[in-house]
């Protein structure tokens, strides 16, 4: 297995809190990643590091093999990594079509505009959302603004894609429907990390597992195995139960 | 593409008639109205470009006209450049001017970059107030001999009018052309959302500056003709702020963000304006008019004219852009 994005040692520090607490990971081609810790263990903000939203405190990033650290967020999209928001962040009055299609023209390929129409298009229908194409993204349910963020990544054909919190506020029709998405893009050979507090569903998809607390990396593996560790019973699922329990889940 | 939308034919039409209702009849006084009107449609358009389509509000806009005529004239009547020569260098000049400017305060965002535009303004004032070779607070005049090589002032006085009739129709092709590009899609992603836009590959750092610099390059060319035409500038009519906000509410009434509604604001106020002016009794209240109206479009029509069509008539959206 190849690696294609790696983390040495990353910092993160806002006044007097680490956000992000000397933190090394890997993320091999074609994997899914969970990362999972209670609220404010700092997931986010280790992507807005990862993504170049905010400047590390120390540490750096490989990706694809090319040492990454410091780059912006939009030349880190033209080399293949997108991401979404936890809070959505829709380009109000612009349609879902035009959305869409900014993400195809400044992507990877960096399209021109009919290129990218197209694209735009067919990431719409993949994501199910052809049918909304035409409206203003200030008039998308929440579920359709999340789908929007993807569709958005998706369409800069990205080789990793950062999910932060794309199942919270979803009905679970909707999370299903959400995770068989995931899934699919997975297998278009995207590799993922995503943000998730449904256990069971990141339980479900991903690889591999990597927990945070306060900063900290305090765990990281296959999923049974972390649900099992004590130092994440303890941070974050609070008891032994909910853990056997989501085994079962699986 | 450019050749399948409307509003370019419209711009045409417009520009055709400009050139040809004035000269028909000789008259001079519409000459001269339709030249204010067509000076309001270039600063309106171009401003549109940053506040419609970049979401950036430059309150000192004005400054790329005035510092145009002035670098115009110089190069023009000092350097002896034929007219438009001059005019074009002068755009360059002052484009380049607002790169360099726009790398620096294009880091400023909201009110404070609106800010920072207005100290820009007041800064280029003082400036060429105490600027030697531009005459200081007295200005530059010009004399006769300066309208020789286009065969004296009066054949002057229409040349200068269909080149700025020249440059309003290249303000709202210019306009169309970003609006319907991938750049333009860029700089809407910019107004929506800085930070989505940079997420999304956008280089807004270089998108905005470009923006802000491609905005000064026709108001700086008109300036050239206009001052050309009057016959003299100075630092207080050059930079007046009051033409700054007036641009503004130009592009409030008729709908930023739109080619069209950049065009009609311009036009009508204008027209508002110099009626208000030329009336005995309201005379002293054209701004206190132009402030009442802009609140009242901010308040129940913040989308403009053209916001407040789109909203009667939704398919307008694909056609009057
Ligand atoms: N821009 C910022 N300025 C100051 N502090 C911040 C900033 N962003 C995050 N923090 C702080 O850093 C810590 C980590 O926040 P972060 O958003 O990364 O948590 P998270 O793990 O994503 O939590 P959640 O599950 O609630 O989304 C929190 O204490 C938060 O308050
Ligand atoms: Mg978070």
């Amino acid at each position: 297995m190849t690696a294609l994005l790696e983390g040495r040692g990353i910092c993160k520090r806002f006044g007097g809190l680490l956000a992000v607490s000397d933190v090394s990971f890997t993320l091999n081609e074609g994997e899914i990643l969970g990362l999972i810790g209670p609220n404010g263990a700092g997931k986010t903000t280790l992507f807005n590091v990862v993504n170049g939203v905010y400047r590390s405190d120390g540490g750096t990033f490989a990706f694809a093999g090319q040492d990454i650290t410091g780059w912006p967020p939009n030349k880190l999209v033209h080399l293949g990594m997108a991401r979404t928001h936890q809070i959505v962040k829709p380009l109000n009055e612009m349609t879902a079509l035009d959305n869409v299609t900014v993400g195809a023209c400044f992507g990877r390929d960096y399209l021109r505009l009919r290129a990218a129409h197209g694209v735009a298009m067919q990431v719409l229908e993949q994501v199910h959302m052809a049918d909304r194409a035409n409206i203003l993204a200030k008039h998308l349910t929440i579920a359709g603004k999340k789908r929007l963020e993807i569709a958005r990544a998706l369409a800069a054909k990205p080789k990793l894609l950062l999910l932060d919190e794309v199942l919270a506020g979803l009905n679970p029709t909707e999370v299903a429907k959400m995770l068989e998405l995931i899934r699919a893009i997975r297998d278009q050979g995207v590799s993922i990390i995503m943000i998730e507090h449904l256990m069971h569903a990141v339980m479900n998809v991903s690889d591999r597992i990597m927990v945070l607390n306060f900063g900290l990396k305090i765990a990281e593996g296959k999923p049974e195995e972390v649900v099992r560790d004590p130092a994440v019973i303890e941070a974050y699922l609070g008891s032994a139960d909910i853990a056997d329990k989501l085994r079962e889940v699986q | 593409m450019i050749v399948r939308r409307p509003v370019l034919y419209l711009t045409l039409i417009t520009a055709a008639l400009f050139i040809y209702l004035p000269l028909r009849t000789n008259n001079v006084l519409l000459r001269e109205d339709l030249i204010l009107v067509s000076v309001s449609v270039i600063l309106a358009s171009n401003l549109n470009l940053m506040i419609g389509y970049t979401g950036y509000v430059n309150f000192g806009h004005i400054v790329f006209y005035g510092l145009g005529g002035y670098v115009g004239l110089y190069l023009a009547t000092v350097w002896h450049w034929p007219l438009i020569v001059a005019a074009l260098g002068a755009g360059v000049v002052v484009s380049l001017f607002a790169l360099l400017l726009g790398l620096g305060i294009l880091r400023l965002r909201g009110a404070y970059f609106a800010l920072a535009t207005i100290g820009i303004l007041q800064a280029v004032q003082s400036f060429v107030a105490n600027f030697d070779p531009w005459g200081r607070s007295t200005g530059m005049y010009l004399s006769f001999e300066v309208y020789e090589p286009l065969g004296g002032a009066m054949r002057a006085l229409w040349i200068t009018y269909y080149l700025v009739i020249g440059v309003m129709a290249l303000s709202l092709i210019l306009s169309l052309g970003i609006k319907i590009s991938k750049f333009g899609l860029g700089l809407f992603a910019i107004r929506e959302d800085e930070d989505a836009a940079v997420v999304l590959g956008v280089n807004t750092t270089v998108y905005k500056a470009i923006i802000y610099s491609v905005s000064a390059f026709l108001p700086a060319v008109a300036g050239t003709f206009m001052y050309y035409k009057n016959g003299m500038i100075d630092p207080s009519i050059a930079f007046e702020f009051i033409a700054s906000l007036e641009g503004i509410v130009m592009l409030m009434l008729g709908g930023k963000g739109t080619v069209v509604g950049a065009a009609l604001g311009g036009g009508l106020y204008e027209k508002l304006r110099s009626y208000l002016l030329t009336s005995p009794r309201l005379s002293n209240f054209h701004l206190v008019i132009a402030g009442g109206l802009l609140l009242l479009v901010i308040l129940f029509a913040p989308g403009g004219l053209i916001g407040w069509l789109y909203s009667l008539v939704p398919r307008a959206r694909k056609v009057i852009e």
